[in-house]
């Protein structure tokens, strides 16, 4: 039997390297006429270890890593196909405590498999929650997701239940699924790693959605930052196509529900769900007033369903398993599991999926192992770009929806991006209004122009101009954008302004630097 | 590839029945030609039963679509938050006092052509961009000097 072994294909892992190393390690196989059986996975989510070097053996999968193209004959002389010592050997990778301290339940399977193997899915428990599905029928399966307390994984938190009700109410003649996967926030890539490792999980989600609320077509619309994954995705649909996961009868059921993958186009506010059903229907990616609500009227006019790729990802667990069994993850009105996404100026950056409720410091500090640089933390960014920043004092913050909303920041998708004493907050509340003015859409004032002001009024305060009085404008301005707003992206803009305004008010005071003009 | 307009209706007609296919079209026509040309524009409107100011308001609202053909390598820096933590900023002011590169400059005629992007999923290895398509990651100066000068030709 040839040794098996396993070097992700995720793009992190690409980007330093892996298919270098997946070359050199098929090719010194075939020099010493060994063997072997080359499997490109997704990522543990390990992102240090990447590229990662894993092989089968007796006790399980070890790995090595990271790993350079040039290692790979000493990787042989070490005999790693048998599990050998070597410098870089991590052991069984199962057992690395990063990975072992986990609760993966949406992730569990990612790294492990050949991403676009159906076969592999279902040999590693994939399908069961969307048989159960189909079994319960349309009701019990939508009361099964209302009770597990799944909220929607986006950032917003909205039950997912509900809007799968809703859309299951209203009749029409045609409904849609549509997930979410324009996953702009920096210091996220959940999404990423799922739809390039483990893409038939989210097609899975997808189709008991479908089933259940009756929509019979389904579009994720994927921005087009992630060529890979959009890509995978695509391949990952035409297989699910050819082995009846998907089409005119899903698996055998009588039932229809075919998908399809769309490609963004670098608007980073198409992350807001009404901007992105414009977008889908070819249109400027501009928000549209709510009500009325996607889940009556969403793409085309249509009752839509639309979710996050993790929000979908998350139901097939629990479908599966029982919404009480998920729901005995996480705390309070926060259930089941996050994963966070550890990003920045950190030393083991990666995904780590917790049931909620972990603190920040157990996060960042337990698992991430401080700061890239070395030097200490000062700020951390959790929740995106609109997210607060916030200081070591709030390291003790438990991570869940209620918990970080009393802290004056929010949960949003996950993202976690640690800085260290290097940064200047003052310059990141410029950034914060930079963005949105950037990638605003235009249809309200307060963020149009709002943000604009704001970048200028926090120029003059870091130029040192009426310091006290343009601090109290930016404050009024924050408020009016907050107030006034009509979505999320001016709404939440000053949040990263404020938080960095309360939390680290001496870098607002220091001597006045010119601001470079942009 | 130059510009052609029999190519370009053939795309169009391609996905013209596609619902909201004004993206796809895009894409396709980006893909195919490096840019949108304005002569484009009145195709994928007559195509798709909307105003030619509808389609232009389309093109313009989305940061990818290019308007006009860039020559050489493009690389798609990431400068948003994570990137920002592990010195991306630092890389930009490099870009432009080493080589005289300046990111979001049409007319850059050293062969590398460096675009703003914010946020490439990459962030557990920041500062992260993408090189003619191919995720690279833990940039720093360095790294930076290796990209120009492959991009310019120059064995380094």
């Amino acid at each position: 039997m040839s040794a098996r072994v396993f070097i992700s294909s995720d793009s992190s892992a690409l980007s330093v390297g892996a298919d270098l190393v997946a070359d050199a390690i098929r090719d010194e196989a075939r020099r010493r006429g060994l063997d072997i059986e080359l499997v490109r996975t997704g990522s543990r989510g390990l992102f240090w270890l990447e590229p990662l070097v894993e092989v089968e053996t007796a006790a399980g999968r070890v790995g090595y890593g990271p790993i350079v193209a040039g290692e790979t004959a000493q990787l042989f002389d070490a005999d790693f196909l048998g599990g050998g010592a070597h410098s870089k050997a991590l052991g069984r990778v199962d057992d690395i405590p990063y990975l072992a301290k986990q609760q993966r339940l949406i992730f569990a399977r990612c790294g492990l498999t050949d991403p676009l193997s159906l076969d592999d899915y279902r040999r590693h428990g994939g399908l069961g929650g969307l048989e159960r599905a189909l079994a319960l029928g349309p009701k019990t399966t939508i009361d099964e997701v209302l009770a597990s307390g799944l909220r929607g994984r986006g950032g917003a938190g909205f039950p997912t239940g509900i809007k799968w009700r809703t859309t299951a109410g209203v009749e029409a003649d045609q409904k849609y699924v549509v997930c979410n996967a324009d996953e702009g926030d920096s210091g996220t890539f959940a999404d990423r790693m799922l739809m390039e490792g483990d893409p038939f999980l989210l097609i899975e989600g997808m189709a008991i959605a479908g089933v259940s609320v009756g929509a019979t077509k389904g579009c994720v619309y994927i921005r087009s930052e992630y060529p890979h994954a959009f890509a995978t995705f695509q391949r990952a649909i035409e297989r699910a196509r050819a082995g009846g996961l998907l089409g005119a009868s899903v698996l055998g059921s009588g039932k229809a529900f075919d998908l399809e993958a769309r490609l963004g186009a670098g608007a980073y506010i198409c992350g807001e769900e009404t901007s992105l059903l414009e977008s889908l229907e070819g249109k400027r990616g501009q928000i549209r007033v709510k009500p009325p609500l996607p889940a009556i009227s969403g793409l085309f006019g249509k009752p839509t369903v639309i979710n996050n790729v993790l929000s979908f990802a998350s139901t097939p667990w629990i479908l599966e398993h029982g919404a009480k069994a998920y729901a005995a993850y996480g705390v309070g009105r926060s259930l089941g599991s996050q994963p966070f996404q550890l990003a920045g100026n950190i030393r083991y950056g990666g995904l780590v999926e917790l049931a909620f409720g972990a603190t920040l410091r157990e996060l960042v500090e337990g698992f991430g192992g401080g700061t890239h640089t070395g030097r200490p933390i000062r700020a951390i960014q959790v929740g995106g770009p609109l997210g607060a920043y916030l200081p070591d004092s709030l390291l003790d913050t438990p991570l869940d929806y209620e918990s970080m909303a009393a802290a004056g920041g929010m949960l949003g998708h996950g993202g976690v991006v640690v800085f260290d004493d290097s940064v200047d907050m003052a310059r990141q509340a410029r950034f914060a209004m930079e963005f949105c003015a950037k990638e605003s859409c235009g249809k309200c004032t307060p963020c149009r122009i709002g943000s604009i002001r704001g970048v200028e009024t926090v120029d003059k305060i870091i130029a040192g101009q009426d310091r006290p009085k343009n601090v109290q404008l930016l404050r009024d301005l924050c408020e009016v954008m907050t107030d006034g707003s009509l979505c999320a992206l001016g709404g939440l803009a000053p949040m990263p302004v404020l938080s960095a305004l309360n939390h680290f008010s001496e870098d607002f005071a220091k001597a006045p630097t010119r601001v470079a003009a942009e | 590839m130059a510009f052609d307009l029999s190519v370009a209706q053939a795309l169009i007609d391609r996905k013209r029945d596609t619902p909201g296919a004004t993206l796809p079209i895009l894409h396709d026509l980006q893909e195919h030609f490096g840019y949108i040309d304005a002569a484009a524009i009145p195709l994928i409107a007559d195509a798709l039963n909307i105003s030619r100011a509808e389609t232009l308001g389309v093109v313009s609202f989305y940061h990818d679509f290019r308007r006009a053909p860039v020559d050489g390598h493009a690389l798609k820096l990431c400068r948003a938050e994570s990137c920002q933590s592990m010195g991306c900023e630092d890389l930009v002011s490099h870009l432009e006092l080493r080589h005289g590169i300046k990111v979001d400059d049409g007319d850059n005629p050293s062969g590398l052509h460096v675009e703003t992007v914010y946020c490439l999923g990459n962030c557990a290895l920041s500062p992260a961009a993408l090189l003619d398509g191919a995720p690279v990651a833990r940039l720093d100066r360095d790294r930076i000097d290796a990209i120009v000068a492959a991009a310019q030709g120059k064995v380094q």
